[in-house]
This record gives structure tokens, sequence and C-alpha cells, in this order.
């Protein structure tokens, strides 16, 4: 059997220590890493949030067992929710403004996003029949259950106001549909923040209050990206103030976020994560500036480049916050230093 | 009723103590709460519970790997591991928790040097060499496995681990098909016919615990032997137990004989003695499955202060509704007439 995790330079994933250690002062020094690819900046001297973590594990094994969702599914899952939601949002103020060149794309945006989301899901799931046991109940404490519920909702209006749209029959069933969806909307970009919030794994528990907005910012990047690259420039005003609004909150929180969490927050300044992370800030921020640009200057392919940044880096915070607390989950690190503390604390 | 009750029994179904688990998920004459008190003080890793879980529950094998990082080839629980044996290799001294069974007059060198010359044992006249001097049968100058004081300086701790049953099970809360339900015995487990497989319940857990078996997707954990409780019978793996490390009983008297227990061995000096999970008021409203332990819980790879993750769901809503409206605000901002 080839799949031990022993090679000949130790234990794959593990750390190098051997032993199971004891008493409080047992434990690795953490060696804090360069900080690479700031691209000229000069570095923004960022400093260090948490004092050096000492800590005693067992063998270095994770305590907790690490998210088992395929990060494409789940995490491409809540992209996509995200940009389904803010699209409606979009849809249903360019049918109350008069701005068909802008409602089309964002309802067609909608309807495909969420139809992808729902594949997703039920890949991750296994088999189609699996999503219909997510309705056989109602529970408040699961945020997936809850979840499925709001999709089973949303789905429909967002399919049927894109199917009016295209069709141009029943309108008013179509502005009816246009508009649950704009309502649901808000509801399915953010309730995945409580989704990735309601577990035990530390870099998602802890960031709970501050999540939903990233994810709402998030979402409203995405769908201004999109709309961007689809909208002709004279309809398309809309999703350029949504660009920045959105970028200014996702990127404002974020911040807010990393800096209220503590140890936990190390997570996003690390490997996979880390670069998804500076990449999802450079797209956004670049797209949005892009994205403003492009309605001063009326350029097409403007308008195109800041959609496909905005798209991109959306995603790339959906990836990002999703390898980061999958990384947190396997380091018992983020899991036994902030309880220790707590415990110390409390204990006087 | 006052509102702040109201909020407390609302609470409480959610996180903080809970007296009546099986009653407040609707039981109305429910039998005593069942769980077990793992005493790891007298655990010798026999790895028995481990084999009778996996024999009663059919639970499939999940790779015998040695994994160069001790004796323990299991390494935690899992989809497959429902009972986990952890082998603690400690250099720290023994205190004075070795059972009645000390053999510090015999001499094994010299034992061991006589074996073929001399028919007779060693017997009781052997003695412990004088202080620096090398025992017979041990080179002089290299290290000898028995520190002067005659002991060992190697400690072990063994510990069998389990699902802890919690008062508070965030599996339970955050399931989405209600597939993980409460028992009569104010247990945990998992309907595996209703399992989806959607692995919420895997991060959920503060303690590791639960986890998706591979093949069928689905997760699987201890059930507390739900089976045998049925119908009186304990669980397989205290049944299998030979030290009684492992009891099992109504949560009540075991919460009573952990404390006998900690009061004994702190009195023999064995002062690093705790108990682990037992307290109502802890972050999990206490665990069905408790244990003794002998250093931190984060040594025997235990969270040291978990806490269920639903304490927090309702701000959690509230946060993610305002993010929904500020959301909405921001698109409606997005449409607003902005002067030229």
């Amino acid at each position: 059997m080839s799949d031990s995790d022993v090679t000949r330079e130790g234990l794959r994933g593990e750390r190098t220590q051997r032993e199971a250690l004891t008493g409080a002062k047992a434990g690795r020094r953490r060696h804090r890493r360069g900080r690479g690819g700031r691209g000229g900046r000069g570095g923004r001297g960022e400093q260090p949030m948490v004092p050096e973590a000492e800590f005693s594990s067992y063998y270095g094994k994770p305590v907790l067992n690490k998210p088992t969702w395929k990060p494409l599914d789940i995490a491409g899952y809540l992209y996509l929710g995200g940009l389904a939601g803010a699209s409606s949002l979009l849809a249903a103020g360019a049918g109350v403004t008069g701005r068909p060149a802008l409602a089309r794309p964002a309802k067609l945006g909608a309807a495909g996003a969420i139809s992808l989301s729902l594949v997703a899901l039920v890949h991750d799931l296994g088999r189609p029949a699996r999503f219909l046991n997510m309705l056989r109940v109602f529970k408040p404490t699961s945020p997936m259950n809850v979840g499925s519920w709001v999709l089973s909702g949303y789905a429909p209006l967002a399919l049927g106001a894109a199917a009016v749209d295209l069709t141009g029959r029943a309108r008013r069933v179509g502005s009816l549909a246009t508009a649950g969806a704009a309502v649901l909307g808000p509801a399915v970009a953010t309730y995945t923040a409580v989704l990735l919030a309601d577990t035990a794994v530390p870099s998602w528990h802890e960031g709970y209050r501050e999540l939903p907005y990233v994810f709402a910012g998030s979402g409203a990047t995405a769908a201004a990206g999109l709309a961007l690259a689809a909208t002709p420039a004279a309809q398309a005003g809309p999703a350029r103030r949504m660009a920045a609004l959105g970028a200014a909150l996702e990127l404002g929180t974020f911040q807010a976020m990393k800096h209220r969490m503590g140890l936990s927050a190390e997570t996003f300044e690390q490997g996979k994560a880390h670069r998804l992370l500076r990449a999802a800030e450079t797209l956004t921020a670049g797209g949005a500036a892009l994205a403003v640009l492009s309605g001063r200057l009326r350029d097409r392919r403007l308008a195109l480049a800041a959609g496909a940044a905005l798209l991109s880096g959306s995603a790339a915070l959906r990836f990002g916050v999703f390898h980061a607390g999958v990384a947190s989950a396997k380091d018992p690190k983020y899991t036994v230093v902030p309880q220790r503390e707590r415990l110390t604390a409390r204990e006087g | 009723m006052s509102g702040d009750q109201v909020r407390a029994d609302r609470a409480g179904l959610w996180f903080g103590p809970q007296p009546d688990v099986a009653g407040a998920s609707g039981y109305p004459d429910a039998p005593p709460r069942m769980g077990f008190f793992t005493d790891t003080s007298v655990c010798i890793g026999c790895k028995a519970c481990e084999v009778a879980c996996k024999e009663w529950n059919a639970v499939p094998e999940d790779g015998l790997e040695l994994t160069g990082m001790s004796y323990d080839n299991t390494q935690g629980l899992g989809a497959d591991t429902w009972r986990h044996v952890a082998f603690i290799e400690q250099r720290k001294p023994f205190g004075g928790q070795q059972p009645g069974v000390s053999h510090d007059d015999v001499d094994v060198f010299a034992a061991a040097s006589a074996l073929g010359t001399d028919a007779a044992s060693p017997g009781p006249g052997a003695t412990t060499p004088p202080a620096g001097a090398a025992p017979a049968g041990a080179p002089a100058g290299e290290i000898s496995p028995v520190s002067p004081d005659g002991r060992t300086e190697l400690r072990w701790l063994m510990a069998s681990d389990v699902c802890k049953h919690c008062t508070h099970a965030a599996c339970l809360d955050v399931c989405p098909t209600g597939a993980l339900f409460r028992t009569e015995f104010g247990t945990v487990v998992v309907q595996e016919d209703v399992c989806n497989g959607c692995g919420y319940c895997v991060p959920a857990c503060p303690y590791g615990v639960i986890d998706q078996r591979k093949d069928d997707g689905r997760v699987w954990k201890c059930t507390l032997c739900y089976d045998r409780l049925g119908v009186g019978m304990e669980p397989a793996c205290a049944k299998s137990c030979p030290t009684e490390s492992i009891q099992f009983g109504p949560l009540e008297e075991l919460r009573e004989r952990a404390a006998g227990r900690v009061a004994q061995l702190h009195a023999s000096g064995v002062t690093d003695a705790r108990l682990y999970g037992e307290s109502p008021d802890d972050g999990v409203g206490g665990d069905g499955a408790f244990f003794l332990l002998l250093d931190e819980p984060e040594v025997y790879g235990l969270p040291p202060d978990p806490v269920v993750t639903t304490r927090d769901l309702p701000d959690m809503w509230r946060h993610a509704a305002m993010a929904a409206v500020s959301l909405g605000a921001l698109a409606v901002a997005s449409f607003a007439r902005r002067p030229r």
C-alpha cells in the first residue's frame, strides 16, 4: 500500500516533532514567513497581529476533522450564489429604471449562476435525490437547511424572470418573478457566510460578524462585473457604481475582519489562501477602478477588462476564504491556542 | 413566565446547561441519560475497545499504517474509527500513579545474565546495585534504561477517545436533513439511511469526531451502541475493556464515581489528574462521554475549551440579515441618480 503518509523525510504534512509535548511551555516556535509578492509597494509594514504561539498537541495531529467539501464544488457554490443574488438586484433595478440592456444580462446571469450552483451542490452530495433530503425538515439551526429552502424559493423565480425576458411572454409574471428574486437575492448572497461560520473551523467561525458583509460585497462586485461585460456603456451606469460600492464594502470589511480575528486570521496570510486573497484584492480593486474609468472614457474594451477582473476577483475571494478555513482546521494551533488563552484568562 | 426566562429556556436548546437532554428533545418519559466515563489512568493501551467496536458495529477496516510517530496506528477518530486509543510518550517521571506492582527490588539485568547458567530464579535475594555502579549485564558508561532512583524516565499516557455525545451537539444542530438525532438515552446517533452526505457536521464538531466515509460519502461515528442499549446491554467497548478504564452507566452515577476517583488520585499524589468534559457549565453543556486525564487536554489531542458553534448562531443570522439589507441598500444606491 502506497497511501501511507510516511516518506523518507518523515510524515507528510506533519510537523517534524515526534513527541507529544507536555506542559504549558512546550511547543513549536512559529517562523514568520517572508512577505513576498508585495509587487514593488515596498511592503506595508504590517505588524504581526499575535504573539508567537506556544502550545501542546498530540503529535501535531489536528484537533478538528477538516471539511470534506471539494473546493471547486463548495467554494464555487458560494461564488455563484453571490453572483446570482446580486444580479437579481441589478435586474430588478434595471427593470424599474428602464434599462432593458442591463436587465437582460443580469437576469440571464442570475439564472445561469443559480443553476450552476445547484449543479455544484448536487455534485458535492453525490446524487440529485440527496438534495431532496434537505427539504425533509425545516431547521433554523442548520444554515445549509435554511439555504436549501431559500434556494428552492429563489431558483424558480430567477429562472422564471430569465425565461420571460427571453420569450417576451407573460410580462406581468416576469416582473413579479424579477421582484421576488430581488427580495430573496440578498439572502442567497449572504447566507453562505453563515454556512461557513456555523462550524468549529477557526478561520471561518471567528469571522462570523464581518463575513456576511464581505460576501455581500463580493457578490455585488461579481454581479457588477458580469453586467459590465455584457451591457452597453450607456445603460451600465448602475453596474459601475455597484462595482465601486461592492469593492469598497468587500475590501473594507475583510480588513476589519482580519484585524479583529486574532490568531486565526493568520491562515488568510499563508500559502494558497494568501495567493488567492492577494489576487482577489488586486483584481477587485483594479476592476472597480477600471469600471469607473470605463464610464468616463466610454470604452467597451475597458468595460470588458473590468468585468473579467471583477468576476475573477470575487471567485478568488471565495476560494481564498475556503482554503484559509481548511488550513486552520488542519493545524491544531488555531484550535488549541485561542482556547487555552480563553481558559487561562477565565481561571485568572 | 418572564421574558428573561423564555430567553434562557430557548438558549438552553442551543447552549448552556441542560439538565434534561432527552426531555428537551421530546421524550417525556426518558430513561436516565447514559454515558461513558473513561478513566485514562488505568488504560493499558490494549485497544480491545477499538477492536470490539469494529466487530460489533461492522465498521470497515481503515488501513493498518505505521505512522512513524508512536505506537498509535489509528491516529484519530474518523468515519471508520469510533474508538481511538492515543499513546502519548512523555519524558516525565511517573509521579506515584503506578498500581501496586512495584518490582524495584528485582534486578532484571542480573536475572537476564543469569539465564542459562543457573536454573534458580534470582528470587527475592536479588538487589539493586549501589548507585553509580552499572547493573550487571549493562555496559558501563552507557545509558541505562533505569534512572538512579529506579524509575523509568519515560511515562506513557494511554487514553481511549470516543464521540463525546455533547449536551449541545453541533453535528446534530447543523445537520440539514435531520439524519442526526437525540436518542431517549440522551446520546447522538446518525441515521445512515437519511444522511445525504453533505458533510456539514464534519467541520461543525469541535472535537473532530464525526467524519465522512470516502466510498459512500455518508458520515459515521460512535452510536454509543444504541442497538445494545435498547436491549439493556452495555456498549461493546466498555464490555471489552479489561481494566474498566471505560465505564458505562447513568451519567449522574458516573460523575459521582469520577469525582471519587479524582479525589483518590489526588490523595495518592497524582495531582495532574483532572476531569475533562464533565462539567455541565462548559461550552457544550457537558459531555455524555467524559474523561479523567493526567495532563492537559491538548496533549491528548482534545480541545482545551470547546464551544458549540450554535452559541453564536442567533448573532450570525442577525449579521447575515443586516448584510443582506446592506446589499439591498447598496443596489438602491447604485441606481440612485447622481447629480452630474
